[in-house]
């Protein structure tokens, strides 16, 4: 990662896209010297907006407090305030917004406004030492296989409804399945399809480089209750058939752009058989495997600190007037002098 | 020559040359995948094979000259077709005068538009999909990406990548040439469809994806 004049500095970041609030401070230079994530775990079925934006609101003092704690920094010592100013959930967006904004009024400190994809990426490359790779990020609310390309990240491929570990989601909770505290359902999932032996044939809907995963979870769902599947087969069969396909138009992305790297990152990707997947196409393709560790991988305050540092120190602010939140913020709409 | 010869490594399939009851033919196998459990991969495989063939064979039917199949080996999943003798549009569009270039250009739109106007989207239209054959006609080929369907959004899907895949090869003359390529399409569909199919393509334009970078836009 190439850095024009490196002035020293500290950027602490907003993170609160959904159901996370969190703040994480870099260095200039990209040490992180801390990354604090507190999760709001809905008492029951999927995040409510307005409930996960009020969690953010009570935690986020405390958060902030944590982190600067733990970097071992006074607030004064901050260069410059970043936060995800899209895309994702309004409520919770704005409380993040507010936040950062009226922190860098305070300290009389720059505001800049992070693309959280964007954020995933960059991360992704600081962590592991990718330059330019194909990445794959999949979470809750994000399926996108993406590349730098012409000037800009561009979109390679991406969901055409729902996100891939949504449909996880989604299936663990209609088939009654309990998480643990801190364990998100993917995990339940992926423990049980370890012991799937039987392939259910569910819909496997690749169109040209886009994918949906809409049809697929309605017919897990429906094999379900129709019973006559051991649960286990069908979190396997659920698996190796979302998985496939988002493999699948990554590896049309490697062979089309031949780039070096392959970067797996968002929430899915702690899950190991997805990342087997992901290596043996890059094997084959003799490209570098790169996977984010999973504190950067899930969405994370640290990664919207670096991202605001590579964005600041190329020129880019945000005003107060122009920080209004992008709910549909897409990477390609984001400039990026710093990627060469 | 030792036949077959691998031409062309995809993401998806390989390409041979190879011969065929004494006459040469393209081979096309699409290859078992690692990562995918066998039973998915053998069930893609065996699907995408017949579909391509059905759509090989429908495109003949709608009037656009594709390579004749001689066998479908659905286990194996290998398609054994004609081998077209000829010249990619690709290169061919960088030998040849304006005047000619515009002419196959709307020739081409001809051919897009009776795919279209028959329920089938070719999914992959580049010049390098495109060959003229010795005898002057022009071949479609690779249909592995087609689907059939009636959507507006996949008619102007398929137009939109024909114009990215002309500004990305042919950036000099893409402009003219997809002007031509819409004339030929106008003439083969009514006025209303090929409207309605225009507004598609502008609206994916606008659609951040497509976003060229300013200094770019200028070419």
């Amino acid at each position: 990662m190439k850095q024009e004049k490196t002035s020293e500095g500290y950027c602490l970041g907003i993170e609160s896209t959904a159901d996370d609030f969190s703040v994480g401070i870099t260095t200039f230079k990209g040490e992180v010297l801390a990354n604090i994530i507190d999760a709001y775990v809905p008492p029951e079925g999927g995040i409510h907006p307005r409930e996960a934006a009020q969690h953010h609101a009570e935690v986020a003092s405390k958060v902030i407090e944590e982190a600067l704690k733990k970097a071992g920094i006074k607030p004064k010592d901050l260069t410059v305030i970043a936060f995800s100013q899209g895309p994702g959930l309004g409520p919770c967006l704005r409380t993040g917004a507010t936040v950062a904004r009226a922190l860098a009024s305070y300290l009389h400190v720059p505001l800049v406004g992070v693309n959280h994809c964007i954020a995933h990426i960059e991360i992704g490359k600081l962590k592991t030492g990718a330059s330019d790779p194909v990445t794959l990020y999949v979470s809750g609310g994000n399926t996108i296989i993406a590349a730098f390309d012409a000037g800009r990240y561009r979109v390679f491929g991406e969901t055409l409804d729902i996100a891939l570990g949504n449909c996880l989601d989604v299936f663990a909770r209609e088939a009654g399945l309990k998480q643990k505290p801190g364990e998100p359902f993917g995990a339940v999932v992926e423990k049980l399809a370890k012991n799937g032996k039987q392939f259910v044939p569910l819909p496997y809907t690749v169109k040209g480089m886009d994918i949906s995963f809409s049809g697929l979870l309605t017919a897990a769902i429906k094999a379900l209750k129709e019973g006559g599947y051991r649960l286990e087969d069908l979190c396997y069969s659920l698996q190796e058939t979302a998985f496939s396909m988002v493999v699948e138009v990554t590896e049309r992305a490697l062979a089309h752009t031949e780039k070096k790297e392959v970067l797996l990152t968002g929430g899915v990707a702690a899950n190991k058989r997805l990342q087997e997947m992901v290596r043996s196409v890059a094997e084959e393709h003799n490209v570098k495997f790169c996977t984010v560790p999973s504190e950067y991988a899930i969405d994370n305050g640290a990664m919207i600190a670096w991202t605001g540092v590579l964005a600041f120190t190329h020129g880019l602010t945000t005003s107060i007037e122009e920080s209004f939140v992008r709910l549909r913020w897409r990477l390609e709409e984001v400039e990026v002098p710093w990627v060469r | 020559m030792n036949l077959p010869v691998l031409i062309k490594k995809g993401a998806e399939a390989h390409l041979f040359l190879a011969e065929w009851h004494g006459r040469k033919v393209v081979l096309k196998k699409r290859l078992p995948k690692k990562y995918r459990t066998p039973i998915l991969d053998r069930q893609i495989r065996t699907y995408r094979t017949i579909h391509e063939a059905q759509l090989i064979h429908e495109a003949k039917r709608a009037g656009v000259p594709t390579p004749t199949l001689f066998f479908v080996d659905v286990k194996n999943s290998i398609i054994v077709m004609e081998l077209i003798e000829g010249k990619q549009l690709k290169q061919l569009f960088n030998e040849i005068s304006d005047e000619y270039r515009k002419q196959l250009c709307r020739k081409v739109g001809e051919l897009i538009g009776k795919l279209h106007k028959h329920g089938i989207v070719h999914g992959d239209l580049t010049t390098s999909n495109m060959i003229q054959a010795y005898d002057g006609k022009i071949y479609f080929v690779d249909f592995g990406l087609g689907e059939k369907t009636r959507e507006l959004e996949a008619k102007g899907v398929d137009l939109h990548l024909m114009k990215r895949a002309l500004q990305s090869t042919h950036y000099k003359f893409a402009e003219e040439c997809f002007k031509s390529v819409i004339e030929g399409y106008s003439g083969v569909l009514d006025t209303e469809t090929v409207k309605n199919v225009l507004d598609k393509v502008d609206e994916i334009e606008r659609r951040g994806r497509y976003i060229v970078e300013r200094s770019q836009r200028k070419t």
